[in-house]
């Protein structure tokens, strides 16, 4: 028992010690920051700039959160506050269904409806586009982050004490100033923390986003353009660079960009739930 | 109307349009998949391994794909559970202190985090150590990494709300820790055993970016650990790439096999854990 727990936490320092290794060379070559900040991607001449693919991830994590977010914490409300027992009890089935289906499905769900439909609002208003844009990556991950981010703020909700919502009540408040002034007001951390977790899970989804995002090495100008994220990047290139060891290290220090961002976010959203567990 | 009112109705009316959106997007994918995958659907699809010239629509099914994908699951769920069981076990308060059991479970939550493409790369990295070509075996090491915090979680979370009195009872009788453990936890312990094999086999079929490059893609099906091995997401991702219709119509069918798989195992999960949880005392 002691030794497969030592496992599992020695797990989590290998893979950030063995992409750290692993991008030892490019770090050694090329300073962090030029790395980060530069936007020439040309791995054929050692240019190993990172900057567009940076933009791109946030682009495309930003917009779906901007969607997620308003629909996911209306939904979690009415979930936890107005709805029947029995609609909740249905409700939990579909977003678990939700959560279960595959990401490369979600892709092809966006190839086949989304980026079809961005297509179609592109020639409304005027900007000509193929339709695979931050646009349709930020809906198809709007739709991916939405099981988790409802169904952990509707946990938050349901520990907020019964006792609260009553005497707001008491004092003569609707159920929407109960809701607005004391409920939220108390499920705050953990709403925050199931927005962070959304935003972890979003940021390091890859094949769904990969399929409709376009992967344009350039950084974008508007919605409508193609973007590429730092994961697709990673997917559609490794394996395949061992032969030049830079590109290949380049690669692997993506990974561990993105393993310490979002293991930060992650550390950050257990860290308050715990908060909240313990009072 | 009073102002506070119609902020309450303005609100509600916008909850349940959000909530019927979500609801509805879930139905839209499942109906746009099951559409398109059905019209494609027939039985060679299932029992047969590409032919000669398959993917440029030539006959032919994917049966490769089906049976990789199980082996895969198959695979990496029996690792992860046999290294899952005995952590959810430990992290009981007589086997480890509480910072140890905090650490770890900090641990297991990054792990569950961690995206699956760099559990990918992370993979591909052992593998080349280890001097392996992606292979059956890779794939299993890997998903079974990316299952692991799944199912420890869920397994632990169900021990936990075993009752204090029920292990005290059974200290008393002078048993030992771990025969508390095996006697009385683990049967308490089955409904969230179940659920937790079922949503990491589930995760885990599902997955394509960690088995990217770690478990390869054939047309035939692996007859050792050592052989490259296809599944069914790298077959919706790749065929669908190609320009041929007659090929993105076989990757709708292949998407269509998967969702019912994951949906199976989803419903199943449910209707199990409900059944195992008869004899468990609360």
């Amino acid at each position: 028992m002691l030794l497969a727990v030592a496992f599992a936490n020695s797990i989590v320092i290998l893979i950030v010690l063995g992409l750290f290794i692993k991008s030892m060379p490019i770090l050694a070559k090329k300073s962090i920051l030029h790395l980060l900040l530069s936007s020439s991607w040309h791995p054929l001449k050692g240019e190993y700039g990172f900057y567009p693919f940076i933009i791109g991830t946030l682009e495309v994590t930003g917009i779906a959160m901007i969607l997620a977010v308003p629909i996911c914490l209306l939904s979690a409300i009415y979930l936890s506050e107005y709805a029947h027992r029995r609609f909740r009890e249905l409700a939990r089935v579909v977003i678990d269904i939700m959560a279960a289906i595959p990401s490369v499905i979600y892709g092809l769900w966006g190839v086949i409806v989304v980026v079809p439909f961005v297509r179609t609002l592109g020639k409304a208003l005027d900007t000509p586009t193929t339709g695979y844009s931050l646009l349709a990556g930020g809906i198809i991950l709007a739709i991916m982050v939405s099981p988790i981010i409802i169904s952990v703020s509707m946990e938050v909700l349901r520990t907020v004490p019964v006792q609260a919502r009553e005497t707001t009540l008491a004092l003569g408040t609707t159920k929407w100033e109960a809701i607005k002034h004391v409920v939220l007001r108390s499920a705050l951390h953990g709403i925050f923390s199931a927005i962070v977790l959304g935003f972890a899970r979003a940021f390091g989804e890859t094949i769904a986003v990969l399929m409709i995002v376009g992967n344009v090495p350039k950084v974008a100008s508007s919605i409508f353009d193609p973007a590429y994220p730092l994961p697709a990047l990673l997917a559609n290139n490794y394996g395949e660079m061992m032969s030049i060891p830079l590109y290949n290290s380049a690669l692997l220090l993506s990974a561990l960009i993105l393993l310490i961002v979002v293991g930060v976010f992650n550390i950050t959203a257990h860290l308050t739930f715990m908060r909240i567990e313990k009072r | 109307m009073k102002p506070r009112k119609l902020e309450e109705s303005v609100f509600k009316v916008l909850m349940i349009a959000s909530i019927t959106l979500v609801f509805s997007v879930l139905a839209g994918i499942i109906i746009v998949i099951v559409v398109r995958g059905a019209s494609s659907l027939n039985l060679s699809m299932l029992i047969q391994t590409p032919e000669g010239g398959y993917y440029l629509g030539k006959g032919g099914g994917i049966a490769n794909a089906i049976v990789g994908s199980l082996y895969l699951a198959f695979g990496a769920s029996l690792i992860s559970f046999l290294l899952g069981l005995p952590i959810a076990f430990a992290l009981q308060k007589e086997y480890l202190s509480p910072r140890l059991a905090h650490v770890t479970r900090l641990s297991l939550d990054i792990l569950w985090g961690t995206p699956s493409i760099v559990y990918g790369a992370f993979g591909f990295i052992i593998m080349v150590y280890l001097g392996l070509r992606a292979s059956l075996l890779g794939g299993i090491i890997t998903l079974s990494l990316l299952m692991l915090p799944i199912m420890t979680r869920s397994i632990e979370e169900v021990i936990r709300m075993t009752p204090s009195e029920l292990k005290e009872i059974s200290y008393a009788l002078g048993t030992t820790r771990i025969e508390t453990t095996i006697k009385v936890v683990l049967r308490q312990a089955l409904p969230g055993i179940v659920t937790g094999i079922l949503l990491a086999f589930g995760r885990g079929i599902g997955d394509t970016a960690s088995i990217l490059f770690t478990a390869g893609y054939t047309d035939y099906i692996p007859r050792s650990l050592f052989d490259p091995v296809a599944s069914l997401p790298l077959a919706v991702f790749f065929q669908v790439a190609t320009p041929i219709p007659e090929v993105q119509n076989r990757a709708y069918a292949s998407a269509l096999i998967l969702l019912v798989i994951v949906l199976l195992i989803s419903l199943g999960s449910r209707l199990l854990s409900g059944r195992c949880s008869r004899h468990i005392v609360k």
